[in-house]
């Protein structure tokens, strides 16, 4: 009892110094865009037909890009967690790749392979007439690929934690695969489903370097907020950090949001 | 344990490689150079570094406006060479150049489509084409301001489908075939070899853009900057510039 107590009134002053310098660390940027904001330019700014654009476009593009993800990111993750097949950790780094890729080789990449004169891309304009690179079609393709692994990562840890006696349960009492899949299996993940579309939206909104390499930059069609702010910083420094706010004030505000969903769902899930 | 023996040992091996590479003794002279000088500036150093032994140049190359922006925030360099007077007007005024700057390059544009012309663009009259995928800067980069002053001039309306970084990823963007035509610098078309074909532009219709460098104040090695700017205009400088393709007023 002793050595119990003695322990945890020691560490965590270590630990509670630590995590106030990460805390601090991790604030301090967005405390120098609130210092540095310049607050008389926001109505400007917000009213501007550019950043209503861009914002828009944003907004569209990153839900349709977590849509996309969250589809084909479900059924993928499940694959992973429950199928045992040869190549399976081949898969899931080709997968999660793109994560720890730098944007900007993502999009070079990504006109390797449905750019103009990439693998599919070229088949797409000839057959099609689909261009993707300059169009907003592009944009959410470079956003899907980005985004999607934090949505695969997530959900598919949870499907490993899954009590399997619930799905077993419900076979037994005559549920077919795609039952149990729908009804037992995803609603008790449900928490990391939600985090995880969350997270990958948040990446889908942020994107920025395979977005301007792979979709180019073009106010209304192509020019995310992420892209809008970068090239205000070219021309009116201003403008930048009231668009950096708003992305800041967004994403802050689904991150929290986030949490308190992804505890109160999670924790009866604890107490069952 | 044996898959995380591999990634330590890649990330390992990585490092090795970066050491061997690395001479660790040499002076360090930092540059900021526009993104149009990269392959000039690359025989420069090379020349410069086996005239100064011990010195290792090292490039930040980006927009000029990029570069301005960077200085005036607080970036240690020791020169600035920009590809238009304004930004290196805007450091100035910030107060970060050390003396004056000098004009030691000048440029002129062409409009860069792919190997060959296959579509057989002429002039910048066929910019305006809507078909053909034309790719500019914004007017804050130096050839974004440059290319809309020209397309004034010759009176084209030319929709834009996208607005580069900066001048060397309009060209990556022509070189790789996503973009049909893109206006930038002489030297760039021909810093692209066979992987493009320039399109002239009239004299009366182009503009002379002027690179102005200067020392950077609070350099730590203000005399090595000097004899950096110094060299570009020495007789060696300016032949490796006009190889290049550059006006150097001589």
């Amino acid at each position: 009892m002793m050595t119990r107590r003695r322990r945890s009134s020691r560490s965590p002053a270590l630990v509670t110094v630590v995590t106030v310098t990460a805390v601090a660390f991790f604030s301090l940027p967005f405390i120098g865009i609130l210092w540095r904001m310049p607050w008389r330019a926001l109505a400007d700014v917000i009213d501007d037909e550019t950043t209503r654009q861009a914002l828009w476009l944003s907004l569209q593009t990153s839900l349709i890009a977590t849509v996309i993800a969250t589809v084909f990111g479900v059924p993928l993750a499940w694959t992973l967690a429950r199928i045992d097949f040869p190549g399976r950790n081949v898969v899931r780094a080709l997968a999660t790749m793109s994560m720890v890729l730098p944007p900007v080789v993502g999009g070079v990449a990504l006109f390797a392979s449905f750019g103009r004169r990439g693998i599919v891309g070229q088949y797409l304009d000839q057959w099609f007439g689909i261009r993707l690179p300059f169009s907003t079609a592009g944009v959410v393709v470079a956003q899907v690929f980005v985004a999607m692994p934090f949505l695969v990562l997530a959900v598919e840890s949870a499907f490993r934690q899954v009590d399997s006696r619930y799905e077993e349960a419900a076979s037994t009492l005559g549920a077919r695969p795609l039952y149990v899949l729908r009804r037992v299996t995803l609603p008790s993940i449900r928490p990391a489903l939600v985090a995880g579309a969350v997270l990958a939206w948040a990446r889908a909104i942020g994107e920025f370097g395979a977005t301007i390499t792979f979709a180019g930059n073009l106010p209304g069609r192509t020019q995310t907020m992420s892209l809008a702010t970068y090239m205000a910083l070219e021309s009116d420094p201003d403008r930048a950090m009231v668009l950096s706010f708003l992305l800041i004030a967004l994403s802050f505000g689904v991150l929290i949001g986030m949490r308190d969903r992804w505890l109160v769902s999670a924790l009866p899930e604890v107490e069952r | 344990m044996r898959r995380s023996l591999l990634a330590l040992g890649t990330i390992g091996a990585s490092f090795l490689l970066i050491s061997c590479a690395s001479d660790e003794q040499a002076v360090v002279l930092r540059v900021s150079a526009a993104s149009s000088l990269t392959g000039a500036f690359d025989a420069i150093e090379a020349e410069f570094e086996s005239e100064n032994p011990g010195v290792d140049v090292q490039y930040n190359l980006a927009s000029s406006s990029d570069l301005a922006r960077q200085i005036i925030e607080g970036s240690t360099v020791d020169v600035f060479a920009s590809a238009d007077t304004r930004n290196m007007d805007k450091v100035s005024t910030a107060g970060f150049v050390d003396g004056g700057s000098d004009v030691f390059a000048t440029n002129s544009l062409a409009i860069i489509v792919a190997s060959g012309n296959p579509l057989g663009i002429s002039g910048l009259a066929d910019l305006a084409d809507e078909s053909i995928v034309f790719v500019t800067c914004d007017p804050a980069v130096p050839i974004g301001k440059y290319s809309q002053e020209v397309l004034t001039e010759a009176g084209v309306d030319a929709q834009a489908d996208s607005l580069e970084e900066n001048v060397k990823s309009i060209v990556a963007k022509v070189t790789s075939g996503e973009a049909d035509a893109g206006i930038v610098y002489v030297t760039d078309v021909l810093a692209a070899g066979d992987a493009a074909t320039g399109v002239m532009i009239p004299d009366e219709l182009n503009v002379v853009a002027e690179y102005p460098i200067a020392p950077i104040a609070g350099s730590k090695n203000p005399d090595l900057a000097r004899r950096f700017i110094e060299f570009l205009t020495s007789d060696a400088g300016t032949r490796i510039l006009q190889r290049f393709g550059f006006g150097t007023g001589r």
